[in-house]
């Protein structure tokens, strides 16, 4: 189980022969030190070590075309069929940006508290790939959209849910940027098949400096700013679906000295491979480095089926990209209320106050609003919104029942997340749906049933078919008897039966 | 100042640019020499000019979709195809290194 970390490692004291032991791989065997700051060389007599983690974030824009063309931006469709003549890198074609995608790069900016530039510049980035037809891609690299931002994140210590830890990473910039195709490689005919139906699709690139120290805390990071992205609408932000890609940039260092030669890891195609992949580099390079070789300044992919990072091919030496202005396009220019000017078209403008006015409740917002009107624990709130509509679910229960909102919160955790958990199920595949959950707890609370027959009453619900929870205590007869007569006349019988003992 | 063969074999590695004979390499000074008068102009304190269309009107296209659905003809010019796929090769071929390339730069 992942620990809390407090930014220093110690060397673990397995040793394994040229290379991280197989025990290490895919599991972090090192304890960390939850108060933060440098620990003194202890029992081991080893010095100790501050891994530093950063991460390039790149997520794709939600909009129905892509960043400088008209085609359309869909996952899965047959292949080279979203691709218009622009992305194709036909000559006589130009970029034509796309407002929605400098609407949902000021919406991020904004949300990571980032101060949006209100000139912006296009440039591009040249390198020979199969699936970049143009031979360069169209970023921002001089001045991009947004700048020096911050993201607030949490996680638990010691996996028990009762202390959490609350950090902030700060955001370099937000860059807008053109996605490559997909090649596709077969490697039995010893050839890249090329599909450019992503190539020109619109990326932000989310730069975060390197304030991270693990792998735990790159993952609450990263699920924490796709929340954000998800809330905000600006990107689905599915990992599985490619909407979502994640580089981590690691390095280590003693205390006091200079940071180290870091490498940078690709091919994390999840959360949780993130946190194993970042785990695995650091002490990768940890004892590497204690076995008294180098860390070089390469690539490395991770393979998520060993747990481990290898060097990647085709990335050997430093890139020279060759950055220089795109010639096609002048200075992206946004305005706010103040100056806004008068006579133009309403088309041509984006308004960054406009957006800020109209941005959603973010997450970190919705919480503290959970926490204060219903009265539960703020990690309950993490849990609410980490799950998919469950926070929706338990404000529509609280909202039809008697039941005090701080004790349905254990109904809603502890029973219906678990079970869906189990069954592999979302909320909106619940087969209980809120109103009769609500029902149900009514009955518990108006103790018309007992927490015995209340067990076997969520059973039958659970199994679906509509029925009531009134209906399945009536047919199971599992009514609290209330009556008082009736209850003594039970009672003498019991008594009366054991009447030799 | 001359243009040193590192630099003109990183350029041809980069840019995949054949620079051919002594000719084309001096176009390339030329060329530099040319660019570098721009030194002899005093710019303290004068804001960088990055494009010609720096007081043109960016325009913002709204988010329909106008273009794509031309997969067969953007295959026509395929050299090689896998069903509704362009196909290229495993990986990027390097430039072989300066000295196992036939080239004036030797």
């Amino acid at each position: 189980a992942a620990k809390g970390c407090g930014g220093v490692w110690r060397r673990a004291w397995r040793r394994g022969a040229g290379g991280p032991s197989p025990a290490l791989c895919g599991q972090r065997a090192v304890a960390c030190n939850a108060g933060g700051g440098a620990v003194p060389a202890g029992k081991s007599g080893l010095a100790p070590w501050v891994p530093v983690v950063g991460l390039e974030i790149h997520a794709q824009i939600s909009s129905n075309t892509k960043l400088f063309s008209g085609s359309q931006v869909k996952f899965a469709a047959p292949p080279n069929s979203l691709v218009s003549f622009f992305d194709a890198s036909l000559p006589g074609t130009l970029p034509v940006l796309n407002r929605r995608c400098v609407e949902a790069a000021v919406m991020t900016g904004l949300a990571l508290n980032c101060s949006i530039n209100k000139k912006s510049l296009f440039d591009r980035k040249h390198y020979f790939y199969a699936d970049l037809p143009a031979g360069y891609q169209i970023t921002q690299q001089r001045v991009p959209i947004a700048v020096n931002g911050s993201l607030s994140y949490s996680f638990c210590i010691d996996n028990k849910m009762s202390q959490i830890v609350t950090k902030t990473v700060r955001i370099k910039q937000i860059q807008l940027e053109q996605d490559s195709g997909k090649s596709l490689h077969d490697d039995t005919r010893s050839q890249t098949l090329v599909d450019l139906n992503r190539a020109g699709v619109g990326l932000m690139e989310v730069v975060m400096e390197p304030d991270m120290c693990c792998g735990e805390e790159a993952a609450a990071a990263v699920r924490e700013l796709q929340l954000i992205l998800q809330t905000l609408g600006s990107s689905q932000a599915v990992m599985a679906e490619g909407q979502l890609r994640v580089d981590a940039n690691v390095s280590v260092h003693h205390p006091g000295e200079p940071y180290g030669v870091r490498t940078e890891v690709k091919n994390i195609n999840s959360i949780r491979f993130l946190a194993k992949a970042v785990d695995y580099e650091v002490q990768r390079q940890i004892e590497e480095l204690e076995s008294g070789g180098t860390v070089l300044n390469e690539t490395r992919a991770f393979d998520s089926k060993l747990g481990c990072t290898v060097p990647m091919r085709d990335k050997e030496g430093k890139q020279d990209y060759r950055f220089m202005p795109e010639p096609n396009l002048p200075p992206l220019i946004l305005y706010d209320a103040k100056s806004l000017p008068a006579n133009m078209n309403h088309q041509q403008v984006v308004n960054i106050d406009w957006i800020h006015e109209r941005l959603p409740d973010l997450p970190s917002v919705k919480r503290a609003k959970l926490v204060e009107w219903y009265g539960i624990l703020p990690e309950h709130s993490f849990t609410l919104l980490n799950e998919d509509g469950l926070a929706e679910f338990f404000e529509n229960v609280v909202k039809q029942t008697q039941m005090k909102p701080k004790k349905v919160i254990g109904w809603i955790l502890n029973d219906l997340l678990s079970y869906l958990k189990q069954h592999s199920l979302t909320v909106k595949e619940s087969p209980i749906s809120s109103f009769l959950l609500a029902d149900f707890l009514n009955l518990l609370e108006k103790k018309e049933i007992s927490s015995t027959a209340a067990k076997q009453v969520l059973a039958e619900l659970w199994k679906g078919g509509g029925k009531t929870p009134l209906e399945i205590v009536k047919e199971k007869k599992l009514e609290l008897i209330q009556d008082q007569k009736e209850l003594e006349q039970i009672c003498q019988t019991v008594i009366d039966g054991h009447k030799s003992e | 100042q001359t243009v040193t063969v590192t630099v003109l074999d990183h350029l041809e590695r980069l840019a995949l640019v054949d620079f051919r004979d002594a000719e084309g390499v001096e176009r390339l000074q030329k060329a530099i020499q040319f660019a570098d008068q721009l030194h002899e102009v005093n710019t303290d304190g004068v804001e960088p000019m990055d494009s010609v269309l720096e007081d043109r009107c960016l325009y913002l296209r709204e988010d329909d979709v106008t273009e794509g659905n031309c997969m067969n003809e953007l295959l026509k010019n395929a050299k090689e195809k896998v069903e509704e796929y362009f196909v290229a090769p495993p990986g990027n071929i390097p430039l072989p290194k300066l000295e196992e390339r036939d080239t004036f730069l030797q």
